[in-house]
């Protein structure tokens, strides 16, 4: 009977000094990319490759998600706002909209997905085939030059792919509201251009998507270190990358969204 | 220690947790001399090239490389030790996604500041030394099991190292390929006059080009000698081992704590 009490409180003592170890160790390891940082950022062309890597082979996915999320946006949009004879506002709902918050939470989302996922797998897989302790025993430190090159080009990289899905969806939204729903061209633009605030809206977005960036790069490669070197293992840490990125993402939005705005 | 000895293991234990990999070992291995540590899987053989390495720290006792203890090293004279020695992985560790001459390169790329002409001719050589002269373009998925063997230790041997550690060299390697890596080892060996240490389970091929042999069991040194000792030796440890026989010193089946009986449930069984 004691035990039938004690087990369960005994899994949560367990996980709970699990997670809080994992967060002292994720800490740790933040730091030690910060100091190997200058080692890797002085071979600027290693973060270039994995920009491209992490970056560039983004764009596509960013760029067509974001044309229909402004798309919807439009759609769903012009269908409030005509409710309340506010149709005209429509540019500034779209851009508001994205630019505070879907652009930067969706892009990162889907950053995490595309490029995040294949960091983890990438990196565990190093880890699996003893890449990284070849690496270590060359008097190479794996840190300065297999992480720190992703961590910074994922977070050069996610602030612009933000940048791209607001266009993207601003765009959308205009191929929506102006030209199939007809529109006038010069209230959709002047609209928005009169209630968004460069520094409070853009910038901040902009921020925004920098943390995230943050967030979702040292997940990534620290789940791809930190994985167990083995098929299995390998493949839960991109499972956690995902999972955990998804959260963070969404309560650091929360967090960013109640002090910002 | 004698200035001859450019390894020596002294009173060394290790265990992982609670698990214990090694037990109180002490061994000297010769400057310029290809020595081999054999043993069953699991007996402890690679914990102990990871010591020499210094990616594990013994949990007592002392590694000394040419009489320093790697305890006490710095974290930068680690390197330093680390850019002086080679080391062949059991399966490679070439870097998937370089080619081959971009993972022969990547040690010399790393520690020098030599143009990429000379780097290209350096590559050129030691693939050249390990017959592999013209595979430079190929990507490591490209290449058989042999030929990312001879790549790997291409790689380790690019800065000339003054010690070369072995893992497993000819697990999983056809007879010819054994044969080619066994010989290359031989002559890189003589031709460089590094130390080596070569751990293996392959015993026969082993004691054709080595100077000296270790056997390790359960963490602890069972016999050694040379080649010749070994072959003579009456030890049944060594004579199993070398025959592959199931009965003797060293247990085949797991201790599995109950009958074979028991576990299939018949009755009237009894505890083994």
């Amino acid at each position: 009977m004691t035990e039938l009490l004690l087990s369960p409180l005994r899994r949560l003592g367990h996980t709970t000094i699990n997670a809080i170890w994992r967060l002292g160790f994720i800490s740790r390891f933040l730091l030690a990319i910060l100091r190997y940082s200058g080692q890797s950022l002085l071979r600027f062309n290693l973060t270039i490759r994995e920009i491209y890597f992490a970056g560039v082979m983004s764009v596509i996915i960013v760029v067509v998600s974001g044309l229909f999320v402004g798309m919807v946006l439009g759609l769903q949009g012009y269908n409030t706002l005509s409710r309340f004879g506010s149709a005209d506002a429509l540019g500034a709902l779209v851009a508001l909209s994205l630019l505070r918050e879907l652009g930067p939470v969706l892009a990162a989302l889907l950053f995490s997905s595309r490029a995040g996922s294949a960091m983890t797998a990438e990196i565990g897989l190093m880890k699996a085939t003893e890449q990284l302790d070849a690496m270590s025993v060359m008097a190479v430190n794996p840190i300065a030059r297999v992480v720190a090159p992703r961590f910074w080009a994922g977070v050069i990289s996610m602030p612009i792919l933000a940048a791209m899905f607001n266009v993207m969806g601003i765009f959308g939204g205009y191929l929506i509201g102006v030209v199939m729903i007809g529109l006038d061209s010069g209230t959709f633009w002047s609209q928005m251009q009169n209630n968004v605030d460069l520094h409070y809206d853009v910038i901040n977005g902009l921020i925004k998507s920098l943390c995230f960036g943050i967030a979702v790069t040292l997940i990534a490669v620290f789940e791809g270190y930190d994985a167990t070197p083995t098929a299995a293992g390998v493949s839960a840490a991109t499972t956690r990358t995902v999972v955990t990125s998804a959260l963070v993402i969404l309560a650091v939005d929360f967090v960013l969204t109640a002090f910002m705005f | 220690m004698s200035a001859d000895h450019f390894i020596e293991f002294r009173n060394v234990s290790f265990a992982y947790g609670e698990r214990p990999i090694l037990n109180n070992i002490s061994l000297a291995i010769p400057r310029g001399k290809l020595v081999a540590i054999m043993g069953g899987s699991g007996s402890g053989k690679t914990t102990m090239l990871r010591l020499i390495s210094g990616q594990i720290r013994p949990s007592a006792g002392q590694v000394l490389v040419d009489g320093r203890d790697l305890a006490s090293m710095s974290h930068a004279e680690l390197f330093e030790h680390r850019r002086r020695m080679g080391m062949l992985f059991q399966f490679g560790a070439l870097f998937t996604d370089l080619s081959v001459e971009d993972n022969v390169a990547f040690p010399i790329r790393e520690h020098t500041r030599l143009p990429d002409s000379m780097i290209h001719d350096l590559v050129i050589m030691k693939l050249s030394a390990v017959g592999l002269r013209g595979t430079q373009r190929l990507m490591p998925a490209e290449l058989s099991g042999g030929m990312a063997r001879r790549v790997a230790l291409a790689r380790a041997i690019a800065l000339d190292p003054q010690l070369m550690l072995y893992d497993e060299p000819f697990t999983g390697l056809d007879p010819i390929s054994l044969g080619v890596i066994a010989h290359l080892i031989k002559k890189l060996n003589d031709a460089l006059g590094t130390t080596a240490i070569m751990v293996t389970h392959d015993v026969h091929k082993s004691l054709d080009i080595v100077d000296y042999v270790y056997f390790v069991s359960n963490g602890e040194i069972v016999a050694d000698g040379t080649p010749e000792e070994i072959r003579a030796s009456p030890s049944p440890w060594v004579h199993q081992f070398m025959w592959g026989e199931a009965d003797g010193p060293v247990h085949f089946a797991y201790p599995a704590g109950s009958s074979l009986q028991q576990d299939l449930g018949l009755k009237g069984s009894q505890h083994d």
